[in-house]
């Protein structure tokens, strides 16, 4: 029994040492992946951000640049794919946030040596929206105040001018 | 003895450089406009303050230093080393009130990286950065890579005999027209036309990439900015990579390297004199040079072997090389790839050719091509002269523009701006190594910053040390002035203190 208990759990040890050269399921930032990019290249990962900029439709699929908040990766996609994302981060918008499960490549050989990940399924955690942009008060009142500034300059600037 | 500055200096000092700061507040009503036009409120009342305040400087310091004297040559130069410090610290406050910069320092060496074109950057979130900001930072690029003087000198500049000194003591040695006013507005002249033809074939080959058609234009117009004044920055965090796109490549490739050519060879090309590009020396050398340096990178990748097959190897090195050796700094590949996947060997040939650097009179840093071809030349004189009998007469000709004989001044010249970037490198790299960098990481981001390249093996971040921020910003200021009026600044301070 003692035996058979050692086994399993040796077992298990080494299933579980050898699972990320399969999967890794967990989910990774960008900062690991560019880090690590010999490791994980070839290899399914998980990857969530947010798409920022243009989704960019190329034929029958899209690049998507998605930005975890430490980098952005381009994420190759299908174009369905691409239609489900509504929003992009820009400065008027908070991008969709995707959770991307597809292969990471360091130089992927389709894509000109860059390094992307081929998604294989995405899935929205979040919808983006507009970023409705409030009016700064302290900014609208620095400029009131710098405006009667300057206009005291420039009635000085000409006294000594006539003068 | 050392005489101390009269009053009349520090008149025509105050009174040029208040000129300047006016003209620098006047650009930056361009970002506003666009802010407004684009919806960005905040963003729009950023420049406002902005131009306010830098408004407020220039027309106090134009009236209590009032003068209708002309300058001279240390007065000159002192004027266009405060202009390029005066400069960074108002064109930062717009970026510093956007909330992307983590301290005004970080928006200071952000201003200071756009108008050197050098493209390192501390911006946080750029990809949600407005695009009044982001214009900004492309314009200073475009303004900086002309040259703040130029830009006072052909847009208000009149009959000022004391431009000439400027518009030396902001590197730029060579007249392409007699006259340095009709030189700086045929600078001018070339960079808009370029500009209008490559925003329009940036923008269509966006929109064929699936790019929104503003954004397309948006993007063109500042990658041009960016490319043609060998600066570096782009609107989106992932620099270049964004795009994954060969077209953009190729297109901005052309751009650099139109860039990196002295404007006297753009002069000749616009007046039909196409033979002077194969018989320049800085074009020769320049050739060679990207031919030996590209020899050393695929090598160095070719041992490490980190790309797939050799035309990858080809299209990620040479896009690399040449956005380095133009001093332009656009990448394709994540900052942290260089230490990671390049090695050493092809490090160290990106290193040399960054530290070179492009044309005299064009937009790129670096040692630069001409002294490069004078110190070859002269190198190849002394040789000659060891190996010929010793009553011979060696003379030596290069041609630039117009074939010249080489004399010892002229070596002497070339040699000790060499050096001094050297020496600027070097320092920059032992600081690099006091905060605990590598050697390789240290060289690599010192030449980027002291050449004005802006590639970044990742040292360059917002939580770089405070200390390690000014090292770079002082390298990217001295650098792009070429020294002489960095060195006759602290001549004048000298002056003021210790003078009699």
């Amino acid at each position: 029994m003692k035996r058979a208990i050692i086994l399993i759990f040796f077992c298990g040890a080494v299933c579980f040492a050898h699972l990320p050269a399969v999967c890794l399921a967990g989910q990774i930032s960008s900062t690991e992946l560019i880090n690590n990019a010999k490791e994980y290249d070839g290899k399914s990962v998980v990857y969530v951000g947010e798409a920022v900029g243009d989704v960019m439709v190329r034929g029958d699929f899209a690049w998507v640049n998605v930005n975890d908040g430490e980098n952005a990766i381009g994420v190759w996609l299908n174009k369905e794919l691409a239609g489900e994302i509504q929003f992009t981060g820009s400065y008027q918008a908070k991008g969709d946030r995707l959770d991307i499960t597809g292969v990471f490549n360091r130089n992927c050989v389709q894509h000109g040596g860059d390094m992307d990940i081929h998604a294989e399924s995405i899935r929205k955690m979040g919808s983006g929206r507009l970023a409705g942009e409030e009016l700064d008060i302290t900014k609208r009142n620095y400029v009131f105040v710098l405006v009667a500034v300057l206009c005291l300059t420039f009635i000085f600037v000409r006294r000594r001018k006539s003068a | 003895m050392i005489l101390k500055p009269q009053l009349q200096d520090f008149k025509n000092i105050g009174y040029y450089s208040g000129r300047i700061i006016v003209g620098i507040s006047l650009t930056m009503l361009v970002p506003m406009v666009v802010g407004l036009l684009f919806g960005e409120i905040n963003p729009a009342l950023d420049f406002l303050i902005g131009a306010e305040i830098a408004l407020f400087i220039g027309l106090i310091l134009t009236r209590l230093c009032f003068t209708k004297k002309d300058l001279n040559w240390m007065q000159g130069m002192v004027v266009v080393s405060l202009s390029w410090l005066a400069a960074m610290l108002v064109g930062a406050i717009p970026l510093y009130l956007s909330g992307h910069w983590g301290s005004y320092l970080d928006a200071c060496f952000e201003t200071m990286s756009g108008f050197a074109t050098t493209g390192l950057t501390l911006a946080r979130d750029i990809d949600h950065l407005s695009y009044a900001h982001n214009l900004w930072r492309h314009l200073i690029m475009f303004i900086g890579g002309q040259g703040i003087v130029v830009v006072a000198v052909s847009s208000f500049a009149k009959g000022l005999s004391g431009a000439f000194k400027m518009y030396v003591g902001e590197a730029r040695d060579e007249k392409v027209l007699p006259n340095v006013i009709y030189t700086a507005r045929f600078i001018w002249l070339v960079s808009i036309v370029y500009l209008i033809l490559s925003t329009l074939v940036l923008g269509t080959v966006g929109i064929a990439n699936g790019m929104k058609p503003v954004n397309a234009f948006f993007h063109g117009a500042c990658l041009f900015m960016a490319a043609f004044d060998t600066g570096g920055f782009t609107p989106q965090s992932q620099n270049m990579l964004y795009y994954h796109s060969l077209a953009f490549e190729v297109i901005t490739i052309v751009i650099m390297l139109l860039g990196a050519m002295n404007f006297n060879l753009h002069y000749r090309i616009w007046t039909g004199d196409r033979r002077e590009i194969w018989k320049n020396i800085e074009t020769r050398t320049l050739s060679i040079t990207i031919l030996l340096t590209f020899l050393i990178v695929v090598i160095g990748l070719s041992q490490v072997g980190s790309y797939p097959s050799a035309l990858i190897m080809f299209r990620k090195g040479f896009y690399q090389l040449i956005s380095g050796h133009t001093g332009t700094g656009y990448s394709t590949i994540y900052a942290r790839q260089f230490i990671d996947e390049w090695g050493n060997l092809a490090i160290v040939g990106l290193i040399i050719a960054m530290a070179l650097g492009g044309g005299a009179c064009s937009t790129a840093g670096g040692i630069k091509m001409l002294r490069l071809g004078v110190i070859a030349e002269a190198l190849k004189q002394d040789v000659r002269r060891i190996i010929l009998p010793e009553r011979a007469v060696v003379e030596q000709r290069l041609h630039h523009l117009k074939e010249i004989f080489l004399e010892d001044k002229q070596v002497r010249a070339a040699l000790l701006i060499t050096v001094s970037y050297l020496v600027l490198y070097g320092i920059g790299t032992l600081i690099g190594m006091f905060y605990g960098y590598s050697f390789l990481e240290s060289l690599f981001e010192s030449t980027s910053a002291a050449a004005n390249v802006g590639l970044s093996c990742g040292i360059t971040t917002p939580g770089m040390a405070a200390g390690l921020k000014l090292t770079y910003i002082v390298q990217m200021w001295a650098g792009r002035l070429e020294f002489m009026s960095v060195f006759t600044l602290i001549g004048f301070f000298v002056a003021v203190v210790k003078g009699k």
